[in-house]
């Protein structure tokens, strides 16, 4: 019995250990610091609401807020969908060593900075850029695609499509194939298996890889500011304009707060929709 | 305490009691009486031998072309963090122990902040070469506060507009008038910081000086400023302006000097960068001693080797982005050693120079808004981006 403690207490006190020291007391501090103070452009120790009131108060927040959500809800849409057929047929039926190498595919994107990927995109869907050239050489005209929400889109998916790919081909992968065997035999279409079959088996990956993409796109600086061109602020560039300006490290974390919670309430939904059972309510 | 002042003809004068003149008299003279062949010209020394000077600096600054000289001379080393925004220097100095940095190099505007902040230590003015100065930048108002001296100038620049030269002719861009032309819809280019921003539509309105305005003034300025947005290509960052310009989608960027353009000219692209009638902002680089720096006296020396002739050269040619330069024995050199990038940027006292330019009276320095906060100011440019 005192072994079987010896063994629980080491793999579950480190754990604790990291949330609590990298997770939970930044948190903490975050929380404490909306109420703090700046004077001549240093933090000082206090209590005031004055940040969230201003913060709370400003019209532009709100309009940032509901772009932030609408544009980190539109990304999680647009990759799960388009990472959904990639991800079935490696799950389903791409052979063993296909599976191998397009893993080490999806892999291999992370081998480089994201930034520098970002920066790659600007030169493909630039005004004077390979898309656009091609596009003039056949007679069409130019598309605007950098500086706009398409480019900022586009950033989204560089960043999280090949792991929204890797979560959900992992959750595919492991369905019991008896099950889609059991559903053709009962004259099941294709169609209908995937939603009847894969999709339910399959949920727990499929929202996993949804609540990623939401969570990463919405406290995304670097694809909204490089390739949407700041055009339409979201709330990391809010962040840092407010940081910018006059070092307002409480305001900053004022906004930082508002995105934790929102973060922390999606994926709240996220992880009770995936592990409902079916039939239950709540 | 020794205090010291500009006469009419601009030159330094000190400020001293009756009481403490003899004693004080020597010592001023002498360091007024310094030029920049003064303390970095004398023979080498042991005393630093094998110290570290730590340097909070903008990009390259740190570059051995650069510090190399200084370090051979007195047998140290220069160790170098580089910070990319005044905000984010604030934020290395603020959350760092002080006696970790011995130099700050700062922007002006900046220098003002570290001064209200306790962040830097006050400057004997009598140890830099102020007399080979332009008289215009002998006492360099915003390195000053109270009568004492903070910073000392290393380099500065100008900004107005940068424009693609194949886009726009100059006699186009003579004017802010512009940026509200329909040849440039969508293709207005911004720095996103809100200080450059504004400054120059400040300027457009008449304001002068752009910084210390009226809050009727302020809320014409918002009105311009909005009105530019359907103009707008995009709000970037310092690595992505260089890449609006060579892919196209920035034609015209306000607020931006010859520190881009010359860059991006020795890319090969198209850009030129222009003051237009309205005026222009100038951008300062400035040296100073961190507070609680552990080498005090090294990073006096420094100051004295980067505002030295030579010192002044290399600044003003470094390859990260160059700069003119406020010493006029450093342009007498560099007419000498490096006659093609005195041309370039206009260091020559025989040719019409950037100083004639200065004397126009159509250059104001880049300062933090005077009547309204900066936040007030911040927000209304987030206002712009986000309509």
């Amino acid at each position: 019995m005192r072994r079987l403690n010896a063994f629980f207490a080491t793999i579950t006190v480190p754990p604790i250990l990291w949330q609590v020291i990298f997770f939970l007391v930044p948190l903490i501090f975050l929380v404490v610091m909306t109420f703090w103070s700046v004077q001549n452009y240093r933090l000082k120790p206090d209590f005031t609401f004055t940040n969230w009131q201003k913060v709370l108060a400003a019209g532009y927040f709100y309009d940032i807020y509901l772009r932030t959500f609408l544009y980190a809800a539109a990304a999680t849409v647009i990759t799960s969908i388009v990472a959904f057929p990639v991800s079935l047929f490696l799950g389903l039926n791409a052979g063993p060593r296909f599976r191998i190498v397009a893993i080490f595919l999806l892999i291999c994107p992370f081998f480089t900075s994201y930034l520098v990927r970002t920066y790659s995109w600007q030169v493909i869907i630039s005004d004077n850029g390979i898309i656009n050239t091609m596009l003039g050489a056949v007679g069409i005209g130019q598309v605007a695609m950098l500086n706009t929400f398409v480019g900022t889109m586009i950033g989204y998916a560089t960043f999280f499509l090949p792991l929204v790919i890797l979560l959900q081909f992992a959750s595919i992968a492991a369905i019991d194939r008896d099950l889609i065997q059991a559903a053709h035999n009962l004259r099941c279409g294709r169609l209908r298996t995937i939603f009847a079959v894969v999709v339910p088996s399959a949920k727990v990956g499929l929202t996993v890889g949804a609540a990623f993409a939401f969570i990463l796109a919405f406290g995304d600086f670097v694809a909204p500011s490089l390739l949407g061109g700041g055009r339409s602020p979201t709330l990391s560039i809010l962040i840092i304009d407010t940081v910018k300006s006059a070092s307002d490290w409480p305001r900053a974390s004022v906004v930082a707060m508002a995105m934790i919670v929102t973060m922390m309430g999606v994926i709240f939904a996220a992880l009770t929709f995936a592990y409902r059972k079916p039939g239950e309510t709540h | 305490m020794t205090k010291f002042r500009i006469n009419q003809k601009g030159l330094l004068r000190s400020d001293v009691s009756r009481r403490n003149f003899m004693g004080l008299a020597g010592g001023a003279a002498a360091g007024l009486a310094m030029s920049s062949r003064g303390v970095w010209a004398q023979e080498a020394t042991d005393e630093f031998k094998g110290k570290e000077l730590n340097v909070l600096t903008w990009p390259g600054h740190g570059d051995p072309y650069m510090v190399g000289a200084f370090e051979e001379r007195y047998g140290v080393r220069v160790r170098v963090k580089e910070y990319v925004g005044g905000d984010q220097l604030l934020a290395v100095i603020n959350s760092t122990p002080q006696g970790v940095y011995d130099v700050i190099l700062a922007d002006a505007e900046v220098v003002e902040q570290l001064v209200d902040a306790d962040q830097i230590e006050p400057l004997n003015p009598a140890d830099y070469p102020f007399a080979d100065f332009f008289p215009e930048f002998q006492k360099f108002e915003q390195h000053w506060k109270d009568d004492q001296l903070y910073a000392v100038m290393l380099r500065f620049g100008y900004l107005g507009l940068a424009y693609n030269t194949e886009k726009l002719s100059a006699e186009e861009v003579k004017s802010y008038k512009i940026l509200w032309d329909s040849k440039v819809t969508g293709k207005v280019g911004w720095f996103d910081w809100y200080l450059t921003s504004l400054q120059p539509l400040s300027l457009y309105n008449g304001n002068k000086p752009p910084y210390d305005i009226s809050n009727e003034a302020f809320d014409k300025l918002r009105e311009t400023l909005f009105s530019l947005k359907p103009q707008t290509a995009g709000y970037f960052q310092m690595a992505d302006l260089f890449s609006s310009f060579a892919n196209g989608q920035a034609w015209v960027v306000p607020g931006i000097g010859d520190w881009v353009a010359l860059l991006l000219e020795d890319q090969g692209r198209p850009v030129k960068a222009v003051v237009p009638d309205e005026g222009g902002l100038q951008w300062t680089e400035s040296l100073s001693i961190a507070k609680g720096a552990k080498n005090p006296e090294l990073a006096k020396r420094y100051i004295q080797y980067a505002t030295s002739p030579e010192g002044q050269v290399k600044t003003a040619t470094l390859s990260s982005y160059a700069a003119a330069i406020p010493n006029k024995e450093g342009w007498k050199l560099m007419a000498k050693e490096k006659p093609e990038w005195a041309d370039r940027l206009r260091l020559r006292e025989d040719q019409e120079n950037v100083m004639d330019q200065y004397r126009k009276g159509n250059i104001f320095p880049r300062k933090l808004p005077v009547q309204q906060s900066i936040e007030v100011w911040n927000e209304t440019w987030t206002e712009f981006k986000n309509m």
